[in-house]
Order: C-alpha cells, then structure tokens, then sequence
C-alpha cells in the first residue's frame, strides 16, 4: 500500500458560529470572515505540516483546490506544489484539483503541471477533476458543460505533453492552431494521472478505459459508498478485459491516531465535526446546480442527500466514524479499521487527511508521527502489486 | 372554454410536445424555464377567440433533448422551422420568461410570420446594476415563493406533492434552463443591439413585484424595441399569466385586437 497525506488548508480560525447568519461556508459567505493577519501563519504552518509528511516517511502528499470557501484556502493548488516541490525531497507531490473545466485556457494546466514535475524532479502526480457545484456557481461556469469540457480539456493536455508540438487541437470548448507546451513534462509519456471523485458511474467508465487506466480515488464517502464504486471500478475493468489493480484504487478519508480509542476520540470530537458540521456544510442547490449531473445521475442523488446537504442531519464524531467516514483510535485500532476496508473493497493507496477542520499543530503533527510511526508498518504489505500498469495505446 | 388536444410533432429531427385548441388566428406560446404541458385559465380562455398552440421547448418535459441544443438561437431558429412546418402565417407570439427571450431573439431573425409579439418579463437582456434573482441558489420552495406576489398561490404549489414523472421533469427543465441561460445569466449580450429590427407590433407585460426579472427590465426592454408598449401589472410577481390570468388575457387580446390591420 501506498500513504499520501492530503491538506486542505482550511481558514481554521473561522468563527464558527457563522452559520447561525449564514447557511454555507462557501460561495456567499462573506470574505470578512477571513482575517489577513491569520493567514500567513496559518497557509506557513500547513506547509510545515507537508513537509513533515516528507520527514515521517509519508510516500506522498497532495493538495487540493477548491474556490472562494473557508474549507480549503487552495484555489491555486500549484502554488503550495511549487513550494513543496523545494522544500521535500522524496515524496510525491499530487496535486488533486485542477478543475478543469472552469479554464478558458486550460494549457495553462499543461504548462502549470510540467513545471511542477520539473522543478520536483519528476515527482508530479497530476489530478484533474471537475471542481465540486459550488465552484460553478462562484466561477459562473455552466454546469451543463462541465463532462464535455472536461473531457476535452483533458484530451488537449494529454496531447500537449505526448505528441511533438506544434500539434492542433479542435474541439468545441477549445481550438488551438498552436499546441507547443514548453517547458516538457519529465515524466514520460506522462506523470501518472488520478481521477478524485465523489463518486459517478460515468467518471469511473471513462477513468477505468484500457487507453487511461487512471487511479480513481473516492474522496471522504461512507464506507458502503466506498465499496459501491470501488465494485464498480473493477467490474468496469473486467468488462473492458482486464482486472484492476489495487494501486488503480484511491481512497481518501480524514484519519486520527493517539495513544488510546478513547484518547483519540475525545482529541478528535470538536474538530472533525466542525469539518463535516460548518466546513462542509452547503445547500443542495450550490452542491448539485442543474447540469453537474446527467439527468440519469441526478435522480439517482435522491431525497436522503438532499436532506443530508439541508443539513437536517448533523454529523457526529459516532455517526461519521459508523459510516466509515471518520477512521479514529489508537495505533492498533486505526490499522485494524483500514485492513478490515482495505479487505471489503481492495483499494491500494490512502490518501489520509491528518489535519481536518481546527484540528491544531500539536495534535495534527502527532497524528502524523503515530500514523506514520505505528500504523503504517503495520499495513503496508496490504494491497501491494508493484506491477507496472500497461496502458494500451489510444487509436 | 376550450379545451386542448395532444399531439407530438417532429421537426429538425426533435419529438416535441404539443398542447392545441380553439379556434381563430394562431396564437403560439413559449413557456419559461419551469416549463408546460399544462392547459392553464389562461390558455383556456384564449382558445375562445383564438387558435393556441403550446408546444414544450426541446429538452423540456415530454419533448426530447436534441443533440443539436446548445443555445437561445437554436430555439429561435427551431420556432422559425416549426411556424414553417405547421404552415403557420399571422402568428400572435408570446412568450414568457426563457420563451420571452426566444420569442424576441425568433422576431429579430424573421418575424415574416408574425402578426404580433408579446413578451411577458422576458429575459434576454442585461441591465447594469440591477440583478436579477439566483434562482439556481434558491431552494424549491424559495423558488416557488419567489415566483409569486401572492403567498396563497405559492402555499397552494407547495402543498401539491409532485410524483415521480413530475420531479423527473422539473430536473429535466432546471437542467436545460441552465443549459442555455446560465453563463451569461439568462441574457445575450448580443441580442440588444438588435432588437430594433423588430417591427411588428409589440407589447411588453412586466409584474411589479417580480423577484426573478426585477421590473425596471420593462421600461429597458421597451426602450430597446421602437414603438413597443409596456404595460405593468400591480402586486404581480414573474409568472402573470398564471398570478393574474383574467388581467394579462384582457391585455393580450385587446393588443391583439387593437393590432388587426
């Protein structure tokens, strides 16, 4: 198995009872929120914390980009990436964002992500997501185009980095006569690619095809959810002819360690359900705006999640931790908790999210050293298959 | 009061459906972003003088989604090629809302086939420093209230429970209004340096207390069409014909009447 630790960057000194005047802590509430003299301490402070990453023998670290909200103060991920693409040395650096389709220009990507594996080494992994539905809304991107413009946005970078430039793309969202993308990517043809999702049948489909067989990581989703589409990445595989591989299977959850289950659970209370409670916390109308999902998908989302989104059921650190959305205890619990998923749905890399929500230094930085110290060993030799994975070539 | 038949009619390769009754000159009417497929008072008394036709858009309701549908001017130019394929000649046209904005972006393409054009609180259009409602960021229920002045109406929708053919053609209608209206939002910044060219008699209906398209939308779009008259009804929010049918029925057909040559 293979350990990523993930940031979001949270503006961590929000008052949190913004939302007794404000139902969201993304899109419309108000940037007064966030104080400037807070945030050079805070943006260094979780820089250190992924660097840290690097000391304790993480294998990776990711950051994340999401816009104009106090859950992740990342709307240019590159600019963390940049800096820890300096400041570490030996673990990967993923850069889980870009949202594709809300660029007009988006070989900006192409030309962002191959200076960042140059100046890491060939350290990159490059994300490409959609962006969540609240990111429509601020960007005013229409969310009915968002699947074609991703998908064209992603051939035309792939394009940039394997066929010699000038090359031309013409697509319907994006033309370009010249497609010459300098500097190079290093990693060649091209760095590996992960696909994070909240979890769509048709991103899966796409992500799963013999010519990409991208990593897919399901992103803080109840445990059955997680199984749901880790089946279906599989059984997508086999009937394209082949079986997934665990290192093709992503999943990211937050994590915390201390030196007991009861210990961990008293730290972690406050702040994991302030981050489900108010970081998350948007109506169903800015998660899902019409257009985001097909017609197909949509009403598949049903009634439970709107309620969930209306915020009629609070979360609680019992009920995130039942539904496998919250993995909390000592050493020997938290590792027995991921091999017992890791068993159900075979996924072969983590993506622990150790600072959630206010979670502080201190505690963030023993997570890591607990984490990294006790439960890794224990589990690495779970879901290992260092086999390459062989892409065939697209017609 | 006249009742409706149903039909389906294909053309530029789309299935659309239609309601039709009455009898008289052709009086076409394109709905807004919620949709039709309702024989509405307001249609019902119209078909006593006049031959109403209500076709629900491509990508709305029972019609279906044609690969072809990506903007405002493809609907323009689709009422275009179904006036042709019906035959129909001196069209009365309304529209309202979404259907308000095809209706005028159709007139300024070709309105060989008009007799007249009604926009009732049309989008298309921007004006600078006056917002128009986020409908997509309201609830439903924000939505329904938002649609009203009168609260009783809005109480009444909301305590009619929607079955499962009726949600799926809400998503289907809140999908494809986003579609075509929601980057710019609910206007083309092109359309207004053309409006001028629409010269058949046009009449502009506007609600007071309209929370989607704010009123002061009227007197813009009435400065922009030469010779448009605009009539605004008071404690009335964005769906007139619906809040005060017996008003906009009398405002339509004595504007219709008034235009016969």
């Amino acid at each position: 198995m293979k350990f990523f630790m993930i940031h979001l960057m949270p503006y961590a000194d929000i008052d949190l009872d913004y939302d007794k005047k404000h139902n969201s802590a993304w899109v419309t509430l108000p940037n007064t929120y966030f104080d400037p003299a807070k945030g050079p301490g805070l943006y260094n402070r979780f820089i250190d914390e992924l660097v840290y990453a690097d000391k304790v023998g993480f294998d990776g670290v990711c950051v994340n980009e999401h816009h104009q909200n106090a859950y992740g103060m990342m709307p240019i991920p590159s600019v963390i990436a940049g800096a820890l693409a300096r400041e570490t040395k030996n673990v990967k650096i993923a850069v889980l964002g870009r949202a594709l389709p809300l660029l007009t220009y988006p070989l900006s990507v192409a030309e962002e992500y191959a200076m960042l594996d140059n100046i890491s080494g060939g350290r990159l992994i490059a994300g490409f997501v959609r962006g969540i539905g609240a990111e429509y809304h601020s960007t005013g991107v229409n969310p009915a185009e968002s699947h074609d413009r991703f998908h064209e946005a992603h051939d035309l970078i792939m394009q940039a980095w394997t066929k010699p430039g000038p090359s031309r793309y013409e697509g319907k969202y994006y033309h370009f006569d010249y497609v010459n993308t300098w500097p190079r990517i290093v990693q060649q043809p091209h760095p590996p690619i992960w696909i994070p999702s909240q979890g769509s049948s048709e991103t899966i489909n796409w992500a799963s095809h013999p010519t990409r067989k991208y990593v897919y990581l399901q992103t803080f989703s109840p445990a059955d959810q997680l199984k749901r589409f880790m089946d279906m990445y599989r059984a997508q595989a086999n009937k394209y002819g082949y079986e997934a591989s665990p290192q093709q299977l992503g999943w990211a959850t937050p994590i915390y360690v201390a030196e007991t289950d009861e210990q961990a659970k008293r730290e972690a209370k406050v702040h994991i359900e302030a981050f489900y409670n108010k970081f998350l916390r948007m109506p169903f109308e800015m998660l899902l705006p019409p257009g985001y999902l097909s017609l197909a998908s949509m009403q598949n989302v049903g009634q439970k999640a709107r309620a969930a989104a209306a915020g009629e059921s609070m979360a609680t650190i019992e009920s995130v931790m039942e539904r496998g959305m919250f993995i909390c205890g000592s050493p020997d619990s938290v590792a027995q908790q991921l091999e017992h998923h890791q068993k159900q749905v075979g996924y072969g890399k983590l993506v622990a999210m150790m600072q959630f929500g206010t979670l502080p230094h201190e505690l963030t930085k023993r997570n890591m050293e607990l984490f990294a110290g006790k439960v890794i060993p224990k589990i690495r030799h779970l879901g290992e298959d260092d086999t390459p994975i062989k892409v065939e070539a697209a017609e | 009061m006249s009742e409706a038949t149903e039909s389906y009619e294909t053309i530029a390769g789309c299935k659309v459906q239609m309601l039709r009754g009455g009898k008289g000159a052709p009086l076409l009417f394109l709905h807004g972003g919620g949709g039709a497929g309702v024989w509405l008072p307001f249609f019902k008394t119209l078909a006593e003088k006049y031959d109403v036709i209500v076709p629900e858009h491509p990508g709305f309701g029972r019609s279906d989604t044609p690969d072809w549908l990506d903007n405002v001017g493809d609907y323009a130019n689709f009422y275009l090629e179904f006036m042709d394929k019906l035959g129909l000649t001196g069209v009365n046209l309304i529209g309202s809302s979404l259907g308000g904005w095809i209706a005028a972006d159709l007139a300024v393409r070709d309105s060989s086939r008009l007799n007249t054009v009604q926009l009732v609180a049309p989008a298309g259009i921007h004006v600078k420093g006056v917002a128009k409602g986020d409908l997509f960021l309201w609830s439903p229920e924000q939505l329904t209230r938002n649609l009203f002045a009168d609260q009783a109406i809005a109480e009444m929708l909301l305590a009619m429970q929607p079955d499962e053919d009726e949600r799926r053609r809400r998503m289907k209608n809140a999908l494809m209004l986003a579609k075509v209206g929601w980057q710019p939002r609910l206007y083309d910044p092109h359309m207004r340096k053309w409006l001028h060219r629409i010269k058949k008699p046009t009449q502009i209906i506007w609600g007071d207390s309209d929370k989607v398209i704010p009123a002061e939308y009227g007197p813009a779009y009435r400065d922009l069409i030469p010779g448009s008259k605009l009539e605004v009804l008071k404690n009335c929010g964005h769906l007139p014909f619906i809040e005060k049918a017996a008003d906009t029925v009398a405002l339509v057909s004595k504007f219709i009447e008034g235009s016969k040559r």
